[in-house]
């Protein structure tokens, strides 16, 4: 390190009331950046769960979702009309429900149906327990072993319940990679049984799920999709479809961001009224040092030098206290939607390096400003 | 070493305009210990700093080690200051948050000396005014004459050519100035150094090898 900014470093260290300041106002500000960022794409990651879990290459839909959360039936002859467009491998039907459990203490529990393609089971979760050719016996069910498997009273195999009125056995237990938003136990069954235990529609096909041969066939087959009036997206496309749904049509992700925000403007004012106070202190020594012969270039790095540091501390320490208030949540909650994300760091980072130039631009502004002269003079 | 020529410098404008220096001529050699003194107001700070390259007259030319100094744009005109000129303030302007040591060494990390080799000249010229007890504290801890000795230290610290002193004893009780100056006289000055003291002081006067007065932006012919 050059000794000018040894001697930067100095300055700042050694005023220790405004050091500690400075890195905990951005510390502050940091954390609770990190913080609303992260519980954001937490609630978007595991609002998309059903997509992940799932996990086809592409889905067919209504126009109108916006979101797996709900879905508009799609009537049969789409499935057929599907089927046969070039560049299909394969496609088959998907039922995504709510179903109203009642356990054998006499108790109601709502929970999300997944009814797999008969024929297929195309999209079927992990197993743990039991075998998921099961599925095709007698009212066979197979429950998620998530976070929210204990609302179910923490069914084994064998357990029998009733859903919307039907018996229900569980089969198998299963595992999958995320958990919903919205704390649901999830059960597993065939297609034929989801859409026969369920309130009846017209219509039973939630989402048709599609395999297409190569990459090169998505574009066409989501024209041909369109050109049937219905919608096909790629799983990336539904879930960016979903993040925008959360992001703007549901006041949460304005909320977070006006949370955000604040978060950025309390750090901002906080560390550049500091930092100005910091330059304040000095500025007589920096004009001195200007008339020893500093140059102005040097004495901008010696001040941005400074902002970077108490930036990058405060960065640190703020992106450590939220991971581990989420990482201790997450101990706690077994739901707990957060998660600390490269986009909410990196995020972080830009409006805390905004504040750092923020305040080394005031504190510039006052040292080029003064006439060694008016030093001089005393 | 120095030769000042037809300086002038005025400051404002309209009614408040004031005529700092009217067309002054100075010259220093090496060697000297030369006073500029005269009443409050007279343009002393003014052409004190003219001629150490800090404020730029309207007219004139001062010539230093043969260079032309208020010809160099401001980063050589730093440089040159770095080199050539050493520094006191009237109120020393030390940083509190440093130590004396690390103040003193300042002008040699400012030319880019390594950090150790700074701190190791700064001890050994902090030895020179007599405070190597006071190292490693900040100068908050010493008293005004000290503080004044550590200011010395840092303005002799780069082996400068011209030392340049305003109103050094401003601040300090009567016998303190007069020990300060004398010492440097005694210890500062040598053949290959001039020394100019702004000041109205005086009880130092005798310290001087030449005066010249000052009055209402004049030099005063034959007024030592
Ligand atoms: N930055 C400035 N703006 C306006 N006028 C100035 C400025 N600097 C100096 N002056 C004026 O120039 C004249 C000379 O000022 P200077 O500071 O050189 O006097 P001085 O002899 O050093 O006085 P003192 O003994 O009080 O320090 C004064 O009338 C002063 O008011
Ligand atoms: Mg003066």
């Amino acid at each position: 390190m050059s000794g000018l900014l040894r001697i930067a470093l100095k300055l700042l260290l050694n005023d220790r009331g405004k050091f500690v300041t400075l890195v905990i106002g951005i510390t502050f500000s940091a954390f609770l950046m990190t913080q609303m960022t992260s519980m954001f794409s937490g609630i978007l990651h595991q609002s998309a769960a059903n997509i992940i879990n799932v996990g086809a290459k592409m889905w067919v839909m209504d126009p109108a979702v916006e979101t797996p959360q709900n879905s508009i039936p799609l009537p049969n002859y789409v499935l057929d009309a599907v089927r046969s467009i070039p560049g299909v491998k394969f496609a088959v039907p998907l039922y995504i429900g709510a179903g109203l459990v009642k356990l054998d203490d006499g108790t109601y529990q709502a929970a999300t149906i997944i009814g797999l393609d008969d024929a297929t089971l195309f999209g079927r979760p992990t197993m743990i327990a039991g075998h998921i050719l099961d599925i095709y016996k007698n009212n066979a069910f197979i429950m998620v072993k998530d976070a929210n498997y204990p609302k179910l009273n923490s069914p084994r195999i064998g357990t029998s319940f009733e859903i919307n009125d039907h018996r229900a056995v569980v089969v198998g237990l299963a595992h999958t990679a995320i958990p919903g938003l919205f704390g649901l136990p999830t059960l597993y069954t065939t297609y034929t049984r989801a859409t026969e235990d369920l309130p009846p529609t017209r219509y039973q096909i939630s989402y048709i799920l599609v395999e297409p041969k190569s990459r090169t066939d998505i574009l066409p087959i989501e024209a041909a999709v369109h050109h049937l009036g219905y919608l096909a997206l790629t799983d990336r496309e539904f879930i960016a479809r979903n993040d925008r749904f959360y992001e703007f049509k549901t006041g949460m992700g304005t909320n977070i961001l006006m949370m955000t925000l604040i978060s950025f403007f309390v750090g901002l004012s906080i560390a550049g009224e500091t930092f100005y106070m910091f330059i304040l202190d000095n500025v007589e020594h920096f004009g001195a040092l200007k008339a020893i012969g500093a140059k102005s270039r040097e004495l901008i790095q010696m001040i941005v030098f400074q902002a970077l540091v108490v930036g990058f501390l405060g960065f640190g320490f703020g992106v450590l206290l939220s991971s581990g208030m989420i990482a201790l949540a997450k101990l706690k909650i077994p739901n707990y939607a957060a998660m600390v994300t490269y986009l909410t760091l990196v995020l972080a980072l830009v409006m805390v390096l905004i504040i750092s130039i923020f305040s080394s631009y005031i504190g510039i502004r006052k040292v080029t400003r003064i006439d060694p002269f008016d030093v001089f003079r005393g | 070493m120095l030769k000042a020529h037809g300086i002038t410098k005025t400051f404002g404008e309209g009614p408040s305009r004031t005529v700092a220096l009217r067309d002054v001529d100075l010259s220093v050699d090496y060697g000297e210990m030369l006073y500029i003194v005269g009443p409050s107001g007279s343009g002393k700070t003014t052409l004190l700093s003219i001629i150490s390259g800090i404020l730029r007259p309207d007219a004139g030319q001062v010539v230093v080690k043969d260079r032309d100094i208020w010809t160099l744009d401001s980063d050589a005109l730093a440089g040159f200051r770095l080199q050539t000129i050493g520094f006191v303030f009237q109120d020393y302007h030390l940083f509190p948050r440093l130590t004396t040591t690390e103040n003193v060494a300042i002008p040699l990390i400012l030319r880019r000396e390594s950090w150790e080799q700074s701190l190791a000249q700064a001890r050994r010229t902090l030895r020179i005014v007599g405070l190597e007890t006071k190292e490693g504290l900040p100068p908050y801890k010493l008293s005004g004459g000290e503080k004044q000795r550590v200011a010395i230290a840092r303005a002799i610290v780069s082996e400068p050519d011209l030392l340049v002193l305003d109103e050094p004893t401003a601040s300090l009780d009567g016998e303190t100035g007069r020990m300060i100056v004398s010492f440097v006289k005694e210890n500062i000055l040598n053949a290959h150094r001039a020394i100019v003291i702004v000041t109205h002081d005086s009880r130092i006067y005798e310290y001087a090898t030449r005066v010249v007065r000052m009055e209402d932006g004049h030099i005063i012919p034959g007024g030592g």
